[in-house]
């Protein structure tokens, strides 16, 4: 190793005063010790050296055989390389043939009770024009859904059915109709299925709870928060907030369904950006079990949309919820705070992903016309079809976009190095704003980066103070 | 490595792979590779499932008898002399389990499922096991 060496690519963090490196493209996590991280200060600092220059370097506080050994094991899990080393090439490799489905989103139907003003399904970006779609799913097509998907499903593998709308629960007999189908299905195949649903939680009547939690289907319910977010933009198409239609069956929903977590869901605009608010009113005061934010897809410019320094209060609330989060883990206890538990997850088990999501491979949506959709979110657009529940998935379409839409060819992505967690967002939010799939979320950018590392940091201190809780995501 | 830890299941999935890429290194300058082709690449040594304590890509430490020479009696499946061979009511699993020479016993995969079923303990229990008639 007589050549010159300088970093490679990762991002350095700190946590419980030691040093992490979180290296892209692998997203190995590595706690540096003293040696170590003097060799990384010092090629950040003083530029690319030799092995003899940094034992020479550094030889007032290390003897040359620390320093040896820290640039080695830098070396070979590539932190460190040769100056001329360039970028790791980034491998595309073609999605696998006959990838199993794991998630299908059934679109049961199109319609809604409530109008939301931000709705990407009805508002100012909707994909798909009112009308061209049925109204509801019927028998035969949700059979033919569940068909499709038990055939697509991989053998001996278990898969999820989640029902999704419009209103899902307007549907409410081809729900348990559809269920008891798949449930027949699935148990003749050896198969297992597991049920979840989104609904707006206006029509969650004590049948419809007494169903839910029968047959154990997960729910998540799209709330905003307190009373005067929620009925600033979760409206009727009268104009009525709904809060006070939703709450009370939502506490009859979590006292009465105990089998499956209940979860919300916010939607985040600039009007409703209290998320420390809205986590504490739905967690404490309603008594859900978990919580998870998302802000609104949108054009640019629409007068709901989060951007410049909202963007900013929004990831302030976010860490102090992620380090509020961290103290729990440390104590061993659940925090309901999804958006960190997620990403907690997937740094544990080192996610490196060639596509942000897994829309378009173990996922599609169906519409309420069977046709298969990207993801629940494309379900009907013509442009973004993959086939129907009856001829299959369009193995070429698939195979086409999973090329076009592999991390490597998202140029902007190169430099990134959240891209390992990120790999460039979601497709409907890039093609909301861009008007292509294709493109990063470049809006994004930034505030994805400062999330990632704050969540990098409270792993690195979990790791350190209780690294017993990341056994909960081993599996 | 001594001078980073692994910290997430990534990071222990780089490591393991170093340390092969280092043992094969190793053995090829020191020509000791058994096969005498030279080292064997990480992907090969990812083969040998037999002897590894710690999954596939662990340190090779040998468990049970030995492959070659048979039978290893001088130590137990745990490198100890706790369990040898002896009694021979324990040897009974201990022959079909765990020992690549395989003690006639009933064919538990179809026709006599629950043969051990009565048998918790082996020294304890061995009365309870019962002749099987096909």
């Amino acid at each position: 190793m007589s050549a010159r060496l300088a970093p490679r690519e990762y991002h350095a963090f700190e946590a419980e005063g030691l040093r992490f490196l979180y290296l892209v493209p692998s997203a190995a996590v590595f706690c540096a010790d003293d040696a170590a991280s003097a060799v990384l200060d010092r090629l950040e600092d003083v530029g690319p050296d030799t092995v003899e220059g940094l034992e020479s370097g550094l030889s007032d506080t290390l003897p040359p055989a620390e320093v040896r050994a820290a640039v080695v094991d830098l070396y070979e899990v590539r932190a460190i390389g040769p100056e001329d080393a360039g970028p790791e090439p980034m491998p595309v490799e073609a999605p696998p043939d006959g990838i199993p489905l794991k998630t299908m989103v059934l679109n049961v139907t199109s319609k809604c009770n409530l109008g939301c003003t931000y709705c990407y399904e009805y508002g100012d970006d909707k994909l798909v024009e009112a009308g061209t779609m049925p109204r509801f799913m019927d028998e035969e097509t949700a059979r033919q859904s569940v068909d499709f998907m038990l055939a697509e499903a991989g053998v001996g593998e278990r898969c999820h059915l989640t029902f999704f709308g419009g209103e899902t629960l307007l549907n409410f007999k081809l729900l348990q109709s559809t269920l008891a189908y798949a449930r027949e299905r699935a148990e003749a195949e050896g198969k297992r299925v597991d049920f979840s649903l989104t609904t707006n939680g206006t029509l969650l009547k004590p049948d419809v709870i007494e169903w839910l939690a029968e047959n154990e289907v997960g729910v998540t319910v799209s709330i905003d928060g307190p009373r005067e977010v929620q009925d600033e933009l979760r409206v009727f198409n009268n104009g009525k907030g709904s809060y006070d239609e939703v709450v009370p069956r939502v506490r009859e929903l979590l006292q009465r369904h105990t089998s499956r977590p209940v979860g919300a869901r916010v939607t985040l605009t600039k009007q409703n950006l209290d998320v420390i608010g809205a986590f504490r009113h739905l967690t404490e005061d309603i008594g859900f079990w978990e919580v998870g934010f998302a802000p609104v897809t949108t054009a640019e410019g629409r007068d709901y949309a989060i951007e410049g320094e909202a963007l900013d209060r929004m990831l302030e609330q976010f860490e102090e919820l992620a380090w509020e989060w961290l103290e729990y883990a440390v104590q061993g206890r659940h925090h309901g705070f999804s958006n960190v538990s997620e990403s907690i997850e997937e740094i544990h088990k080192g996610f490196s992903k060639s596509h942000p999501c897994g829309a378009g491979v173990g996922m599609l949506g169906v519409s309420t016309d069977g046709n298969l959709g990207l993801c629940h979110r494309f379900a009907g657009s013509e442009e973004h079809r993959f086939g129907s529940v009856t001829d299959g998935v369009d193995r070429e379409k698939q195979v086409q976009f999973l090329e076009e839409h592999h991390v490597a060819y998202k140029p902007d992505c190169h430099t990134c190095w959240a891209r390992p967690l990120c790999a460039g967002g979601c497709y409907h939010e890039a093609h909301t704003r861009y008007g292509t799939t294709k493109a990063p979320n470049l809006h994004y950018c930034e505030w994805i980066r400062s999330w990632t590392d704050i969540c990098l940091r409270v792993y690195g201190a979990l790791a350190v103070r209780n690294p017993g809780f990341l056994n909960h995501f081993e599996h | 490595m001594r001078r980073i830890k692994a910290v997430n299941q990534k990071a222990a999935r780089v490591e393991r792979y170093v340390e092969g890429e280092r043992r094969s290194a190793a053995a090829a300058s020191e020509g000791e590779h058994p096969d005498g082709t030279g080292a064997a690449s990480a992907e090969d040594e990812l083969d040998v499932v037999g002897l590894e304590s710690s999954g596939p890509d662990g340190p090779q430490i040998p468990f049970g008898c030995t492959l070659i020479f048979s039978p290893g009696w001088e130590t137990d499946s745990g490198g100890g002399t706790a369990g040898l061979c002896q009694p021979v009511e324990r040897d009974l699993f201990d022959c079909h389990l765990g020992c690549f020479w395989p003690a006639q016993v009933p064919d538990q995969l179809n026709n006599a499922g629950d043969w051990t079923s009565k048998c918790a303990a082996a020294q304890k229990d061995w009365r309870k096991l019962d002749l099987v008639f096909p």
